[in-house]
């Protein structure tokens, strides 16, 4: 059963019902074989590209959607319900595409935005190191200065698409200081950078991770993105809005996993009837109904301050911290709901529940999201009401 | 050139679907849809208009149905035709074939008096009531030559050719336009709107007629003047646990044989 959604316009009531529809007929009938057998559906990406959702909560003037965060990421969690790797593919492109956004120059954005928000490019969004992921300033990858270009060296660990994207949003050093860190677009092509063999992974295996390697990879300046030492920052703030992203795809993995939870629920009988009839069962689904529909309340809110323009960091921690931990929870009760063949590879539960773990831990962990929600908790000087324009 | 493609707003097929006290299809409490099967007939237009981009040519989206149908041709509008047309009266509940087929004729009348209409498209049949006959019946009405299931569609000028695939023979069909064509599942699958199509469908426009704006009189449609009624309706009974056979004794083999055999599957 498909989740109840309020939607500002009729537009979005249409965009949904698109994306619904493309969903159940190109994500649907190959997401289990694509994850058993570690495919990367780049086609998949193409077409979404061509329908515009690659780019829609991007401005039209840059060949995106305009659509509010509020809309932008309820299709996220649609396309999460049925396949979590794609849902994470769509949020982490949008992650590659928001420096250059937000801090690229006119001339930059001009060039390369069209391509990427268009769907003929895929990017990927490298920050973290081996030993570098919840703190991603420890980075040790350099780029060093030479006349107009820059030469990096170094390894970005986890690089979703690494291998597969067209170009890599990647911090790296420019100078000693702890936060001397600039942000560069470099296209996949450029020789000396290659992908290391994909990751070996628990789940999300529809998802290529990968580490990206750096071997005196020369960058013209001019692919640098906002000024020197403004890379950790930029790196920080499209994570508040990846965060929310990964909040709507783990709402929209619990919403599938509760779908076919209660699917089976209503025709699997148990003791002469049905076992949803059994209520400790039933208080079994209500549960995972109410965590549901707790993690999309929260996502939207946050979504909603963003729309505004309002500061949304705090409420982005809280979206991915409690989306998260719900989806672990929904799935895990839904592996339980199917009993044992819940606990087989013949049904998608175990796969959900499998998918819903990494999104505890990526886009900063849960208990990063934590750090985060009492620093803003301790620091904060907002006021409580706001008016919505 | 002024293509009119016919788009029917059906039941969607994969829920369930209901009748009323009359047996006539419940089209109000469910949900419906552009008919998949029209979908490529939507494709097939625009696909002539983007391979013949030197000329001019306009893709008009037509339906007939109540208030609901609207939301067909707006989907065929965000796929990318350029207007709509609705033709909406509560006289024409109840039509049948012949009864749909007079209203179409006489809205493509309407819009070929505006610029002439060269070519009707339509699916091959609809996914609710499957006659598959109407665009035959529109063809006689208009006087026009009907070229029908067409798997595959070439044109130019004024020159169409199709295939249409037969069970033992596949028929080349070439014919000059103006021309009703009908197109099947197999002339290629249709596109997703884009979202820029769904902004774009908002301001491209839609006419609506009723049936005095087509001079046709009530009493020539509706199930009062249809040919056929449906005299009961009886929901498919559901699916039963099937046979079961079990094999101890080795006969296992021989008894699927014979089951398949019972059902002439082999
Ligand atoms: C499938 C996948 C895809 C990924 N994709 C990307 C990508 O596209 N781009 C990218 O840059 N990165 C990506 N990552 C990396 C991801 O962001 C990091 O794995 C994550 O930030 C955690 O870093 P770490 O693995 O180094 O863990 P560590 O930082 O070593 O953390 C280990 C444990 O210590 C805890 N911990 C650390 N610091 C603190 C603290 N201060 N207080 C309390 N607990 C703490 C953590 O919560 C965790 O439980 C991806 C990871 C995965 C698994």
């Amino acid at each position: 059963m498909p989740a109840r959604r309020l939607l500002p316009s009729e537009e979005a009531v249409d965009l949904i019902a698109l994306v619904r529809d493309l969903a159940t007929k190109e994500l649907a009938p190959r997401a289990a074989e694509a994850e058993e057998s570690a495919e990367f559906p780049r086609d998949v990406f193409r077409l979404l590209g061509q329908t515009g959702i690659l780019g829609l909560p991007y401005a039209e003037e840059h060949g995106g959607g305009g659509v509010p965060y509020e809309v932008y990421l309820q299709v996220l969690e649609e396309l999460g319900r049925v396949w979590a790797s794609v849902g994470v593919g769509v949020s982490v492109h949008a992650l590659s595409c928001f420096g250059l956004v937000t801090k690229g120059t006119e001339e930059q954005k001009k060039e390369w935005l069209p391509d990427m928000l268009g769907g003929d490019l895929l990017g990927a969004y490298c920050l973290s190191e081996a030993h570098a992921g919840s703190d991603p300033a420890a980075m040790r990858t350099t780029a060093r200065r030479d006349g107009d270009h820059y030469v990096l060296n170094g390894a970005k660990a986890w690089t979703t698409h690494g291998g597969q994207a067209d170009f890599y949003k990647v911090m790296a050093r420019t100078s000693d200081d702890r936060n001397g860190i600039s942000c560069f677009l470099v296209p996949a092509d450029t020789e000396g950078l290659v992908a290391d063999n994909p990751e070996r992974k628990m789940g999300l295996m529809g998802s290529t991770t990968a580490t990206m390697v750096f071997e005196n990879v020369r960058v013209p300046v001019e692919r640098r993105l906002g000024e020197e030492g403004d890379g950790l920052r930029i790196a920080l703030a499209g994570l508040d809005s990846g965060r929310l992203g990964i909040a709507a795809v783990a709402t929209g993995l619990a919403q599938g996993a509760l779908d076919a939870s209660l699917a089976y629920a209503q025709q699997r009988t148990a003791f002469g009837k049905r076992i949803v009839d059994h209520q400790g069962l039933g208080f079994v689904l209500a549960d995972m109904e109410a965590a549901v529909q707790s993690a999309r309340a929260v996502t939207l809110h946050a979504a909603r301050l963003r729309d505004q323009g309002l500061p949304f960091g705090r409420e982005a921690s809280v979206a991915k911290l409690v989306a998260t931990d719900n989806a672990m929870k929904v799935t895990t009760d839904g592996v339980q709901v199917l009993g044992g063949v819940g606990y087989t590879r013949d049904f998608p539960l175990e796969r959900y529940m499998r998918e819903a773990k990494v999104m505890q831990i990526f886009e900063g962990t849960n208990q990063i999201q934590r750090m985060v929600i009492a620093r803003s908790l301790d620091t904060s000087t907002q006021t409580g009401l706001e008016l919505v324009r | 050139m002024n293509i009119v493609v016919c788009v029917k707003h059906v039941p969607d097929a994969t829920a369930d679907r209901k009748f009323e006290s009359d047996n006539t299809v419940d089209r109000e409490g469910v949900d419906g849809l552009l008919s998949e099967l029209d979908e490529y007939a939507v494709e097939q237009a625009l696909q002539l208009r983007e391979k013949r981009s030197d000329e001019e040519i306009s893709v008009t989206a037509l339906t007939v149905g109540p208030a609901k149908a609207a939301d067909a041709v707006r989907k065929a509008l965000q796929m990318g035709a350029d207007k709509g047309v609705h033709v909406s009266d509560d006289a024409i509940a109840g039509s049948d074939y012949l009864g749909t087929s007079l209203v179409l004729a006489k809205a493509i009348e309407k819009i070929g008096s505006e610029q002439k209409v060269d070519l009707v498209v339509f699916g091959m049949a609809s996914t609710d009531a499957s006659g598959g006959v109407v665009p035959a019946m529109v063809a006689e009405r208009l006087g026009l030559p009907q070229v029908t299931l067409a798997s595959v569609i070439e044109s130019q000028g004024d020159q169409v050719r199709i295939k249409r695939d037969g069970d033992t023979a596949t028929e080349v069909i070439g014919a000059t336009l103006p021309i009703v064509l009908s197109v099947t599942d197999q002339s290629g699958e249709a596109r997703y709107p884009s979202f820029k199509g769904i902004m774009a469908a908002k301001k491209k426009p839609v006419e609506s007629y009723s049936l005095s704006d087509l001079g046709v009189e009530a009493s020539e449609v509706g199930a009062e003047a249809a040919y056929s009624a449906v005299e009961e309706a009886t929901a498919r009974p559901p699916r039963t646990a099937g046979e079961i056979v079990t094999d101890e004794d080795g006969s296992g083999a021989t008894a699927l044989a014979e089951f398949l055999a019972s059902k002439k599957f082999i």
